[in-house]
């Protein structure tokens, strides 16, 4: 891609006064090749940034005292990535996204979309994204889903035949074929998720928020809709999501890169792998042979080698027909020695399963407790620092537990099949 | 799959987010008619509307019919409670469905959509007023007809034209000032719906809907200075039975007209002027955009 040709550009001398970016010291450019609008902030070797946010911090005015949603976070996620915001409730990722879809203001410090400041380019922002929250109860029940994404359709500005067209070819994409015609109000939760999605795509956006979007989603409908996100950013390159959410399945399938955010600070950020690498001290692997003369204790022995023990006993009156070993590594590389030696002891490989950390381990080892903790511990920040008198007869929010997250207790490792 | 994913192919999100005057023009009016939609759709698929607006209604009206017959009133005060009753409906639509309608938009997480979407939130609004307009339209000409064909009020109408035009001036006040409750009640959060119930018996009295709002003196004057439906009921009385005494004490309808004009201006403006400084609270404190406060 050819590099931009940048010229430094004065705001105050442009538009009279300092903008945020100024504010904050920052250089701004202003692009005068690729068809940008003057003022775009760029940084001088790429494009604008999808998300560029600097010192962000959000303070809620309540009482008795102020609650700190947000401490000073920085973020810069590049257009077309899919980048993943993980963390319990009351971290700050609701507080994080509302500003960044211009809801809300920050405290401190600067946030951009795509060049646009969120503070003072808010109908330009609000052209290139659209929004879907976990749960979300949008819309009027008397209307069906055609009729309902008709109308939304007109928010976004469609001329109403190209809104009815494009809300069909969205049913059909979205699986709704049959609740079509159907009353908003007798959907399922999982057919208005649905929904929903096809409500935020219906402006083509160039970066979609979504907060929690499988939140109270069976097995299947949660499947369906990552499956949906993916098959929507495939289409065109560039296209970003912001993904928050706590389950961390959910996270690591789906996203690039991911921040994990606790308190309102990131704590760790970086692809699902290298989080993992950061808690994965050794390596850790199940290997299956035929036979293994001499028992684990040969493996033991090897450079490299820091345990290898029988795995668990197999039920009373099996025969046993191939031996299981549990082996932990100095490092992967030491896994040669370990195939070599079988190797010459006779043995044949049949398995071998690299055992790695979760993303919940990562969680646990970084700020010492789970999710789960964290969710009886802690009330949710964004709800509780905006809830007030008139929130004690609001109805809880549906936190209807992922049974994708049933299987992974706080420190247990996933295991991953690598070669056989 | 693949067409449902790209609607409008743009270069860039830079290129996206730059919309023409035109582009802007029309999302605004399509937002109006957009919203608007839901409210005109949901009279055609509940029919009980017909019970509770039209029955109902005709029920207090003719009340005040009987009281009337029984004092041997003057017969245009039939026309008088009849043109009242049929005004009825745009009051109970203003005050029930436009000033409450935002706080209820917020309550079912529908507000943030809106702020989060390119129009301009105006248009949200006027598209609130038109769809209402649209329903309590079909309501008040529902009971003005069945009214004036069981009581057989005689209208003696010589300015058609000033009496439409009052009509439509009276409806674009009203509709402004409930523009202005609606971000107002959102502001005051719950207490918008003790407001509510505060504010009808009082403005269904100062507003004379049953009776010339003139009998009432200094107040009715008040009333013709704030209140968009007792000025345009009063000049549509008028107008409606030119050929009988009507009380004095107000002005004529032309001047009442001219009421109407600067009420519709600065409903208008002031409905704007309070929904920005909503927007901006909103982001500022959090609070309005957010479901469950």
């Amino acid at each position: 891609m050819t590099a931009p040709e940048l010229r430094l550009f004065d705001f105050r001398r442009t538009f009279g006064r300092r903008t945020s970016s100024q504010r904050t010291g920052r250089a701004v450019y202003s692009a005068s090749l690729n068809g940008r609008p003057r003022g775009v902030t760029v940084s001088a070797e790429s494009q604008p940034l999808a998300i560029d946010v600097r010192g962000i911090r959000r303070v809620y005015a309540t009482k008795p005292q102020p609650v700190v949603a947000l401490q000073g976070v920085d973020l810069q996620v590049e257009p077309g990535e899919f980048f993943g915001l993980l963390g319990p409730n009351g971290a700050g990722k609701t507080t994080l996204i509302k500003i960044l879809t211009t809801l809300l203001l920050p405290s401190e410090g600067t946030a951009h979309i795509f060049g646009f400041d969120v503070v003072d380019q808010t109908k330009q922002i609000r052209r290139i994204m659209n929004m879907v929250a976990g749960g979300e109860q949008s819309g009027y029940g008397i209307l069906t889903v055609r009729e309902q994404l008709w109308m939304f359709s007109q928010f976004y500005g469609l001329p109403s035949k190209d809104g009815w067209r494009r809300v069909d070819e969205l049913i059909e994409a979205v699986g709704l074929d049959e609740q079509r015609e159907q009353r908003v109000s007798t959907l399922s939760t999982g057919q208005r998720q649905k929904m929903n999605f096809a409500r935020g795509l219906l402006n083509d956006p160039w970066i979609f928020f979504l907060d929690e979007p499988t939140l109270g989603l069976d097995v299947a409908a949660a499947r369906s809709v990552r499956e949906l996100v993916l098959a929507w950013k495939a289409a065109v390159p560039g296209r970003t999501v912001l993904l928050t959410t706590h389950y961390m399945a959910e996270a690591d399938e789906l996203c690039e890169r991911i921040a994990i955010v606790d308190h309102g600070r990131i704590l760790a950020l970086g692809t699902p792998d290298e989080l993992k690498r950061r808690v994965q001290r050794e390596s850790v692997f199940r290997i299956e042979v035929d036979r293994l003369d001499g028992g684990p204790a040969t493996l033991r022995r090897l450079p490299g080698v820091l345990s290898a023990a029988a795995a668990a006993a197999q039920a009373e009156g099996q025969e046993r027909q191939t031996v299981e070993v549990n082996l932990t590594l100095a490092e992967d590389s030491v896994l040669s020695t370990v195939v070599s030696a079988l190797a010459e002891r006779g043995s044949h490989l049949l398995a071998l399963r690299k055992s790695e950390p979760s993303l919940e381990d990562v969680f646990v080892e970084l700020v010492g407790r789970g999710f789960d903790e964290e969710a009886l511990d802690e009330t949710d920040v964004e709800r509780d620092s905006i809830d007030h008198d008139d929130s004690d007869d609001a109805p809880a929010p549906d936190r209807t537990p992922d049974p994708r997250n049933t299987a992974h207790e706080p420190g247990e490792r996933e295991e991953q099949e690598a070669v056989v | 799959m693949s067409t449902a994913f790209v609607y409008r192919a743009t270069a860039s999100p830079q290129e996206a987010a730059v919309w023409t005057r035109r582009q802007i023009l029309m999302t605004d009016l399509r937002t109006i008619v957009g919203r608007a939609y839901p409210r005109v759709r949901g009279m055609a698929r509940e029919k009980s509307w017909v019970f509770f607006e039209v029955l109902l209604p005709f029920l207090a009206t003719s009340a005040f019919v009987f009281v009337y017959r029984a004092l041997q009133a003057p017969p245009e005060y039939i026309g008088f409670v009849v043109l009242g009753g049929a005004m009825t409906a745009f009051w109970l639509n203003v005050i029930w469905m436009m000033a409450q309608q935002l706080w209820w938009e917020k309550s079912q997480g529908n507000l943030e959509l809106y702020f989060a979407a390119p129009m301009n939130i105006m248009s949200v609004l006027f598209g609130m007023a038109f769809g209402g307009f649209i329903m309590a339209s079909t309501r008040a000409a529902a009971v003005l007809v069945v009214a004036t064909v069981v009581y057989q009020v005689a209208f003696a109408i010589d300015q058609w034209i000033l009496l439409i035009a009052v009509f439509f001036l009276t409806l674009a006040a009203l509709y402004g000032l409930g523009m202005v409750l609606a971000s107002l009640f959102l502001m005051w959060g719950r207490e918008a719906w003790h407001l509510t119930q505060l504010l009808v018996e009082p403005v269904y009295f100062v507003s004379g809907l049953n009776f010339p709002v003139a009998r009432l003196g200094m107040l009715g004057s008040l009333a013709i200075a704030i209140l968009p439906l007792a000025v345009g009921l009063d000049a549509m009385r008028q107008l409606a039975f030119a050929d009988s005494a009507y009380p004095l004490g107000t002005p004529g309808p032309a001047v009442e007209a001219l009421i109407l004009v600067a009420m519709t201006v600065v409903f208008t403006l002031l409905a704007r002027w309070t929904l920005k400084t909503l927007e901006r609270r909103a982001r500022q404190e959090g609070r309005l955009s957010v479901r469950w406060q």
